[in-house]
């Protein structure tokens, strides 16, 4: 063997464990989608669904409910368009999207995530919803930093930009919308924009 | 002479390195992954996991999957740093012009 057969050696080594571990698929088209449907939603909900001054968010009351169908709702929009995408991308660059890698990315990223949820939804229990948004913010944040092991790209970026948010928002009670549609909306917007353009090149 | 000596000879051959590649950044693999990846037909992949087995660079687990046996395999301590001593002297002969 001569020093080109020990380069092809390394090339098809790095190329394995990329493929092997990495999730590649993801789409930015995704991320900036999940942006604007985090923006409507939240201006669906400051318009109509707030309490206005001298009123109180009644737990279990009529908007609260319509508060929560929507936030489920965009959730759920984004996890669609999401699939939608990452499939249509899988199958353009004949990868299999759902391999032992799919599935080590999903659980980690569910960990974190489903954590943060119940623990928001039991503190709802107890009148305690100001520091629903800094909360959503943090776990989501954990959940990307802790899947980005499985992906190639900079989700990692995205994560901590998250937590960081998410830190800040605790600190001024009262702006939790403010900084869920910084954290959601703007930054998902960005992050999906960057995906975008370097999938373009 | 140095650099030679960490070369493994039991890597020189791209179905085992490739198998070593990929069990060193994933907790574990089955046999089907393997294959997929390596594209190798069965008896191929298996003579090579019986080789590196044999010199327990991996670790073999037999399990049950509902009714049907599931074999996964993941690296072992030795293995592990029995390849990146064998990845460092490819980069050192890569660097080095003979």
């Amino acid at each position: 063997m001569d020093s080109t057969d020990y380069l092809k050696d390394i090339n098809e080594i790095k190329n394995l464990m990329n493929k092997s571990s990495r999730f590649i698929s993801l789409s930015g088209l995704s991320g900036i989608f999940a942006g604007i449907y985090a923006i409507a939603g939240a201006a669906i909900a400051y318009f109509f669904l707030f309490p206005k001054d001298g009123e109180v968010l009644f737990l279990y009351g009529r908007n609260f409910m319509l508060l929560v169908a929507l936030l489920f709702s965009v959730a759920f929009f984004s996890v669609l368009t999401a699939y939608f995408l990452t499939t249509r991308k899988a199958k353009r660059n004949n990868e299999k999207i759902w391999d032992q890698t799919t599935r080590r990315l999903l659980i980690n990223f569910l960990i974190p995530l489903v954590t943060g949820g119940l623990y928001i939804l039991i503190k709802l229990n107890s009148q305690h919803y100001g520091l629903s948004a800094s909360l959503m913010l943090i776990f989501y944040g954990l959940a990307l930093v802790n899947a980005s092991k499985y992906t190639i790209g900079n989700v990692k970026y995205l994560g901590y930009a998250q937590i960081i948010l998410g830190l800040i928002c605790a600190i001024f009670p009262g702006y939790g919308l403010v900084f869920w549609v910084l954290g959601f909306g703007v930054l998902h917007i960005i992050y999906g924009s960057i995906m975008h353009y370097n999938e373009q090149k | 002479m140095g650099i030679i000596d960490n070369i493994n000879k039991l890597f020189d051959h791209r179905i085992r390195l490739g198998i070593m590649s990929i069990l060193v950044v994933n907790e574990d693999a089955d046999f089907n992954r393997l294959k997929e990846l390596l594209d190798v037909t069965d008896g191929n992949l298996a003579s090579h996991i019986k080789a590196l087995e044999q010199a327990e660079y991996i670790k073999v687990e037999k399990t049950f999957v509902g009714r049907k046996p599931n074999t996964s395999y993941s690296a072992s301590k030795l293995g592990t740093s029995e390849f990146k001593k064998h990845i460092d002297a490819l980069e050192k002969l890569i660097q080095k012009p003979i």
